[in-house]
């Protein structure tokens, strides 16, 4: 039988690197550990914040379900460990707090491709191939294993991932995962608008064909707008031209290529939302 | 000149098909998409196609390239018509030539399967009731929540 899945947000971290809490992190007025827990609330049957002893009173951290760390390990694993022994019975989708351009999309696939019979299902790193460890499914079983790898002196849930026989998957949004450690990451995700990022409005050009053309009665416009990707764009034109075809029927295209849902979008670019095709 | 095209003017099958003379080809298959009375048993008058041309030449190239190399076929031509489209007018024409007839059949049969599914090309269907509906798309307005089983033509593009 699956075991019921539940999820764990990471935001134990000391972030030396960043500076300043990245839990607490704002963009568009929401906290970095509030998105997460967003994103993953509706795809788990519970869903807990991970924290250190000490951050237990922190009211950030506060407002949410806690699994405290036991202490005695260093590192995200303490973490996932903790969970492990407080629901035994339970996988966990783990993800890190600091993923900006973090998606629901990404987290479905996961799920869906999710293997039980395996110790967890993970992302192959779009940089180096590797699994990332911090958005992840780790079923029951792995907890035993991952007490053995803490026992033999090792923490890293990367090289945990690396020898447990993970199912290893390619990223629908090889972006999806790029964290954010330091300023100078936390800027360059900004610029990249992300699905998180404080996007100030600018110009894109929209085309429209055949039945979108028709409800929106016109064959292009030019639309001033803070979508940051084409999913909030369709969003927000649906809002305005009432458009009947809901967006799991589309496909998107940006400057004339197909394109991803949760692509960033940038001024000037031109995007046309493609309703189901009839050649031939 | 792409392999890929669209036309705004009555498809002309002679010029096209002289195109692909090869003296390396000892097969040709042509298939023809023609304009019928009829669809899902609804009297049709005349068709209207539209495209996103920009998108479409590129994928459409794309499959013209793979049908190439998929069956190691010589020379492949695939154009689609667009604009208002009485019957019997021809929507899309495809012509392969091949060294022998059986690469030249699967590459013809591959290409129409795939520019059907995954070129953007929109069909609008003018009834004789008066009626008109863009095909594919209908469905999907009409019956948004219901999208695991009508089998409108997404499944073919891998792109994104």
């Amino acid at each position: 039988m699956t075991a019921p899945l539940h999820g764990l947000v990471l935001a134990g971290g000391r972030s030396t690197r960043m500076g300043r809490d990245k839990a607490g992190l704002a963009f568009n007025g929401r906290s970095q550990l509030e998105r997460a827990m967003a994103l993953l609330g509706p795809l788990v049957s519970r869903a807990f914040v991970s924290v250190r002893a000490d951050q237990q009173h922190d009211p950030l951290r506060a407002a949410f379900p806690q699994i405290v760390d036991a202490g005695g390990i260093d590192g995200p694993a303490a973490g996932i460990r903790a969970a492990q022994a407080a629901h035994p019975g339970a996988a966990w989708l783990v993800v890190a707090c600091d993923l900006p351009l973090l998606d629901a999309a990404t987290l479905q696939h996961l799920i869906a491709r999710r293997d039980p019979q395996r110790l967890a299902t993970a992302y192959r790193s779009a940089r180096d191939g590797l699994p990332e460890p911090l958005c992840a499914i780790y079923e029951p079983a792995s907890g035993a294993a991952l007490d053995a790898f803490l026992a033999g002196g090792r923490n890293c849930p990367r090289k945990f991932l690396i020898q447990s026989a993970t199912l290893l998957l390619d990223q629908p949004n090889p972006e999806a995962l790029d964290n954010v450690n330091t300023p100078d990451d936390l800027a360059a995700a900004t610029a990249r608008g992300g699905a998180a990022g404080a996007m100030p409005a600018r110009e894109l050009h929209v085309q429209y064909f055949a039945l979108l053309r028709e409800q929106a009665g016109r064959r292009e416009e030019a639309v001033s707008t803070r979508a940051a990707t084409p999913r909030e764009l369709y969003a927000e034109l649906t809002a305005r031209h009432r458009f009947s075809l809901a967006p799991e029927h589309l496909k998107v295209a940006v400057n004339a290529e197909f394109s991803d849902w949760s692509r960033p979008l940038a001024a000037g670019d031109t995007v046309v939302f493609i309703p189901p095709v009839a050649g031939g | 000149m792409s392999a890929f095209r669209f036309s705004h003017a009555p498809i002309d099958a002679a010029p096209l098909r002289e195109e692909l003379l090869d003296t390396h080809c000892g097969g040709f298959t042509a298939f023809e998409g023609w304009v019928r009375d009829h669809n899902e048993g609804q009297p049709v008058t005349r068709l209207e196609y539209e495209a996103f041309e920009a998108l479409g030449v590129r994928e459409g190239e794309r499959i013209m390239q793979e049908a190439r190399e998929r069956f190691g076929v010589t020379r492949a031509l695939c154009v689609h018509r667009l604009g208002d489209l009485g019957l019997k007018e021809v929507a899309v024409w495809v012509g392969v030539a091949a060294a022998h007839r059986d690469e030249a059949f699967k590459a013809c049969r591959y290409i129409i399967d795939e520019v059907k599914h995954r070129v953007p090309i929109w069909k609008k269907e003018h009834y004789l009731s008066g009626d008109s509906g863009w095909v594919n798309c209908e469905r999907c307005a009409t019956h948004a929540h219901d999208h695991d089983h009508h089998g409108h033509d997404h499944a073919g593009a891998p792109h994104v």
